[in-house]
């Protein structure tokens, strides 16, 4: 790792001021960051840890209305026992993270920052139209989720928390790349008053996308068997190592039968 | 450089580090707590698991100025000095072991996932909560037998301290 300059926020407007620095990056859990800073794929001269903050921690549900705080772990949203009886799908989610020390350290506002191609959480959040607050606006998370590992975020700008409305119905299903646990392809079905949104992760050529077919499919009967013969382009699709953009195509299908199936079952 | 301050083992320790250091490295070469290990450089072996705040981390995803203020146990500090403990002692009994490298994080992995499951663990659960830690002997069907009787062991402890 070069060398670096380690700050602790201590409140968000201390936050703000550390990140006058040039280059300074924000520090969450420091999943990515860190192994990135290791192989000095990121050398950042200063990092700000916001870890500390206390406004950024908690989950709270509150009749249909759920608030994570941006520093929440993964360990934390999956456990978390409200939010467990009010969207158990994200909990799920959150329990397919990684692995136990990972979800013990990485945190939500820190996924969605980076916005990876194939984290969990962008699914979730565009399939549940969640809305991300910042320090500066409040914006949905179509808004927010730009591209691979691009977003709406300006420069000192910081995920305080998401928020959603519970869903009647929410899945979701991934097919975890075999070393990395990353989904090489994962769907997130939600279905309430607003209609049926279906988003996926780790197949899209630019991140996180919401999968038409399969939401026109669903809108007319959220059953898994509405999903048969139905098929989703390879186009816009990745294409590597591990599946070619054919096989992701199929896996957006079979995964959105499971994610239907999870928020039927 | 920034001053640390941390509780290792049940050691209050300060020190001056520079922002860089990971705690792996500060436990290994500035505490000498060598039983940490460094197996890979990318966050995935889990040789280097510790506990900090109660919860198994990797020690090498981490700056020890991230850890300061935190209280940390490392393999050196699981037993109470009595004698091993139940989780060690599993592994002993069960040959949990082949060449020992990832030993250490497996150890401290294994007890942070008994804890966390109170009501018991199954076969299935241990080898998916092992998903952080790799034995690159692959000898992962006696790490899995050690950990079920360590949860074993340990429930009915608590069993007897309850009833005592």
């Amino acid at each position: 790792m070069y060398s670096v300059t380690y700050h602790r926020a201590a409140s968000l407007s201390d936050a703000a001021k550390l990140a006058k620095k040039d280059e300074a990056k924000f520090l969450s859990g420091g999943m990515t960051l860190i192994p990135a800073m290791k192989t000095r794929l990121a050398a950042p001269p200063d990092v700000i840890d916001l870890t500390h903050i206390a406004e950024l921690k908690g989950i709270t549900v509150s009749g249909k209305s759920v608030t994570i705080g941006a520093a929440t772990t993964h360990a934390e949203v999956a456990n978390n026992a409200k939010l467990k009886a009010a969207c158990p799908a994200i909990c799920h989610l959150a329990s397919h993270i990684g692995d136990p020390h990972v979800r013990h350290r990485g945190t939500i506002g820190g996924s969605i920052a980076n916005n990876d191609p194939a984290a969990d959480y962008p699914a979730a959040l565009l399939a549940l139209d969640a809305t991300i607050v910042t320090t500066k606006r409040e914006l949905a998370a179509e808004k927010f989720f730009k591209g691979l590992f691009e977003t709406a975020l300006k420069d000192g700008e910081i995920v305080k928390a998401v928020r959603f409305t519970v869903p009647a119905k929410a899945g979701y299903a991934k097919f975890p790349n075999p070393a990395s646990r990353y989904a090489m392809t994962g769907v997130f079905v939600a279905s309430g008053k607003e209609g049926v949104r279906a988003a996926v992760t780790g197949a899209g050529d630019d991140g996180v996308f919401r999968s038409r077919p399969i939401e026109a499919a669903l809108a007319r009967n959220f059953e898994a068997a509405a999903l048969e013969g139905v098929s989703v382009p390879s186009d816009g699709l990745m294409s590597d190592l591990h599946a070619s953009a054919e096989y992701r195509a199929n896996l957006v299908v079979v995964m959105a039968k499971r994610a239907v199936m999870a928020a039927t079952g | 450089m920034s001053d640390v301050s941390l509780t290792v083992n049940g050691r209050q320790v300060n020190a001056a580090v520079e922002d860089r250091t990971l705690l792996v490295h500060f436990l290994r070469e500035h505490l000498g707590l060598t039983g940490t290990h460094v197996g890979c450089d990318t966050s995935q072996c889990g040789a280097c698991v510790v506990h900090v705040d109660g919860k198994a981390v990797k020690s090498c995803t981490m700056l020890a100025a991230q850890a300061s203020g935190s209280t940390v146990v490392t393999i050196e500090g699981l037993s109470d000095g009595t004698g091993l403990h139940p989780v060690q002692a599993a592994f002993k009994e069960n040959h949990g072991l082949q060449c020992g490298f990832c030993t250490p994080g497996m150890i401290m992995a294994a007890t942070d996932m008994i804890n966390r499951h109170p009501e018991g663990l199954d076969e299935a659960t241990v080898r998916a909560e092992l998903e952080g830690n790799i034995c690159r002997c692959t000898g992962y069907h006696n790490i899995v037998k050690s950990i079920l009787a360590a949860s074993q062991a340990m429930a009915k402890g608590k069993g007897r301290a309850k009833a005592a």
